[in-house]
């Protein structure tokens, strides 16, 4: 009787673990809800610009804008002033090189190279006018660029090779009264098309994004969150947060996920426990460039062909540019998986005079080692390529690629790489010994945008995997539970396990077989003995 | 022969889910560690986990009940008989020779039993146990974001785990087979559902046990 209650008792028990256990249940996500009412209402701003007495007027120039905008936000330009938009550069302490000056004034890049020389071209994304050459006057606060960022019109456009200077058709007038809290639009402006064309740089970053779906991006899909920029950049004194790590090198100020979805943003205890080592963008970016391609290398060695005397320009199947006599051969992918690095934060650049280390040269060191404690798996876009560098000082040359018109050095007028580097090289104030060769290059670009929905985030098995296509096949030097093994361990192991297998058969046969034999023994006596 | 009440209801309990959570646990294992696929990477790792609490719920009864029971001492270990122990199953079972030890219930392990049992449960199954809770907690964070384990290398501790599997499944194949080495070749398996094994010359033992003393 006692038995029968045990067992029953006992059997209730292993029912109701094995229902629990195994039933899912659908769980609202309270986290989820709260930061979706957080970014739900859209705020409406307390001004209403086009109603101001200062801007009821025709600018004659766009620095006069600027000193209507001054006239209520009085110290706004000191906060811009103080900005590495405006300075191209900034503080900060680099393992190696102690406290460092750095920015697109002095680092240079595997894609146009640099700014420096070029400047006329490049202001295009600098938030300032008339940027021609390296006598721009950073304290002029006149020079401001108010409205390539506040432009709520979509209205305001720089002009090409106009050092900064809106295009001359755009009427000053709306723009300075439609301004407002920056969006995709005026932040993509430059991000989208860094590099000469969209989604060149950055792969996770692209015109597209301006108008997506979430299976593009979760947050900023119009279908979903519709989220702006600004809701995770967040500024406060025109400091706005977040790190691009091709111009960054510290690890502070940076937009976390964290900072909204926390660093346990799972139900899944299993899955909570990889946010110590693994960024999250490294299971939610499983894929970028999704909508356009991106570059993944640029080969500046075979620029200079030309047909007929003339520069002309190639395209590929997707109608890509592979090809340009100004800027050599370029390779352009879509839906790219991305590459995985370990990461702390904290980077070392390329900067103009350094002396060539390593081959591919690293435009950025990205550091970080699973060892180190505050290092994470993220996942990167590698551009690679190569580019003209100083045979002789072994240091990487900034060409003077941009001019508007021949017989100035320019090497996108004059195709000589040997007059441009000499022009570029004089500019910056470094040595160019008049031999020049290219150098393979590398640059690290973290992935953090395009994030997919949960549905599409990488599976457990494509890292915790023995094939050779895992996604982080390449990244070594820890173990990964279902990717790594001890090989020695695992063949004793085997064999140990297939030993005992065929030595228990053996031995269970040769008894088998003898006990058969000696029954047949015994029965013969008995029938002998009968 | 005599039927005699060999293994109780707890133990019989016992014996069971521990041989089907450390199958499993073998299964879900192997699989964790990429050399056999079933449930998939992440099924696999969850059923793991979860059959490994039950695992452990189930050692801490059993540790406690061979405490109170006493039953703990069955697991002396002696050398004596142990060399004709291991002569039977090398040789003397193929012969046809009775075992040189006798089950009853005072003493229901012979010496050899005694021995690899004693290494299975205090060195095997604790280095296993030990090396995943090490596994389940490394590198990461509580609910106060504190790193629990990381002073030591998780390629040791996999190893370690590894190793214990291996060992594991091996003592299953020969602990398996052995059981076909009773009075029948079920008799051991039905003992060990029942309780009740029959056993054959109790008394004869028992005289021989008086000669021995």
């Amino acid at each position: 009787m006692n038995k029968k209650i045990l067992i029953v008792i006992t059997l209730v028990i292993t029912v109701l673990v094995l229902v629990n256990v195994l039933h899912e249940e659908k769980t609202e996500n309270l986290q989820l809800i709260e930061l979706k009412q957080k970014f739900l209402t859209k705020s409406v701003p307390s001004v209403d610009h086009s109603k101001l007495l200062p801007l009821q007027k025709k600018f004659n120039s766009p620095q006069e804008v600027t000193e209507a905008c001054l006239t209520c936000h009085t110290e706004s330009h000191k906060e811009i002033m103080q900005s590495s938009h405006w300075n191209w550069e900034r503080v900060a302490y680099i393992e190696g090189r102690g406290i460092t000056e750095l920015g697109k004034k002095n680092l240079l890049n595997n894609f146009c190279i640099g700014a420096s020389s070029n400047e006329q071209s490049c202001a295009k994304c600098h938030i300032g006018f008339g940027m021609t050459d390296d006598h721009f006057d950073f304290n002029n606060a006149k020079n401001v660029d108010c409205m390539v960022c506040h432009d709520n019109s979509e209205e305001y456009q720089k002009g090409s090779s106009l050092a900064g200077y809106p295009d001359r058709n755009v009427n000053l007038t709306k723009v300075a009264q439609s301004v407002g809290n920056p969006n995709r639009g005026t932040c993509g402006y430059c991000h989208f098309n860094g590099g000469g064309g969209n989604n060149v740089k950055h792969g996770d970053l692209e015109q597209a994004i301006s108008e997506t779906d979430k299976e593009v991006d979760v947050h900023m899909g119009v279908n979903g969150m519709d989220m702006s920029c600004v809701d995770c950049h967040t500024a406060e004194n025109h400091q706005i947060k977040g790190r691009l790590y091709s111009v960054s090198s510290e690890n502070n100020n940076r937009a976390y996920c964290e900072d909204c979805h926390t660093n346990l943003p799972h139900f899944d205890d299993m899955l909570n426990r990889h946010t110590s080592k693994v960024a999250c963008q490294t299971c939610h970016i499983p894929i970028y460039a999704k909508v356009n391609s991106t570059k993944m290398a640029w080969y500046w060695s075979e620029a200079g062909k030309l047909k007929d005397g003339k520069p002309y320009q190639e395209e590929d199947k997707e109608g890509n540019h592979d090809y340009m006599s100004i800027k050599g051969r370029f390779v352009w992918e879509k839906n790219v998986k991305p590459d995985y690095i370990w990461f702390n934060g904290t980077a070392d650049h390329y900067i103009v005079g350094d002396t060539i280390k390593t081959i591919p040269v690293e435009m950025n060191k990205l550091y970080g080692s699973h060892d180190d404690d505050n290092s994470k798996i993220i996942p990167v876009k590698i551009h690679v390529g190569d580019q003209i560098y100083d045979k002789k000082y072994n240091t990487l040359i900034q060409p003077k690629l941009f001019s508007p018109e021949k017989g100035d050095s320019a090497y996108w007028q004059d195709f000589d790489w040997n007059l441009a580097a000499e022009a570029g090289m004089k500019r910056i104030g470094q040595p160019y010994s008049g031999e020049y060769g290219f150098v393979k290059t590398k640059m690290y670009w973290p992935l953090n945008h395009m994030v997919s929905t949960k549905e599409n985030s990488v599976q457990c098995n494509e890292c915790h995997t023995r094939e050779d296509d895992g996604r982080l096949a390449k990244l070594t030097g820890f173990y990964l539970p279902g990717r790594d093994r001890n090989f020695t361990l695992d063949y004793i192991g085997g064999l140990l396990f297939i030993i005992s297998l065929f030595g228990v058969l053996i031995h269970g046969f040769v008894r088998a077989f003898l006990v058969i034999k000696r029954n047949k023994y015994e029965v013969q006596i008995i029938n002998n003995e009968e | 022969m005599k039927r005699v009440y060999i293994y109780k209801m707890f133990e019989r309990f016992w014996h069971w889910s521990q041989a089907s959570l450390i199958i499993f646990l073998a299964l879900t294992g192997f699989e964790v560690h990429g050399t056999i696929e079933i449930f998939g990477f992440d099924q696999a790792v969850r059923f793991h986990r979860f059959s490994s609490y039950a695992l452990l719920i189930l050692i801490t009864f059993s540790i406690f009940w061979h405490f109170t029971t006493g039953e703990w001492k069955q697991y002396i270990p002696s050398t004596k008989k142990l060399k004709s122990q291991l002569h039977y199953y090398i040789s003397g079972i193929f012969k046809g020779e009775k075992h040189p030890t006798h089950k009853s219930e005072l003493s229901k392990l012979n010496p050899l039993q005694k021995l690899v049992y004693l290494g299975f449960k205090v060195v095997l199954i604790p280095v296993v146990v030990i090396s995943g809770i090490l596994y389940m907690n490394y590198k990461t964070i509580d609910q106060n974001d504190i790193i629990v384990i990381s002073e030591i290398p998780l390629n040791t501790i996999a190893v370690l785990h590894t190793l214990g599997a291996f060992l594991l499944i091996s003592f299953l194949v020969v602990h398996v087979y052995m059981t076909t080495t009773g009075t029948t070749p079920t008799s051991n398996i039905k003992a060990m559902i029942t309780g009740y094994e029959e056993i054959e010359h109790e008394t004869d033992h028992k005289i021989d046990n008086q000669k021995e003393k």
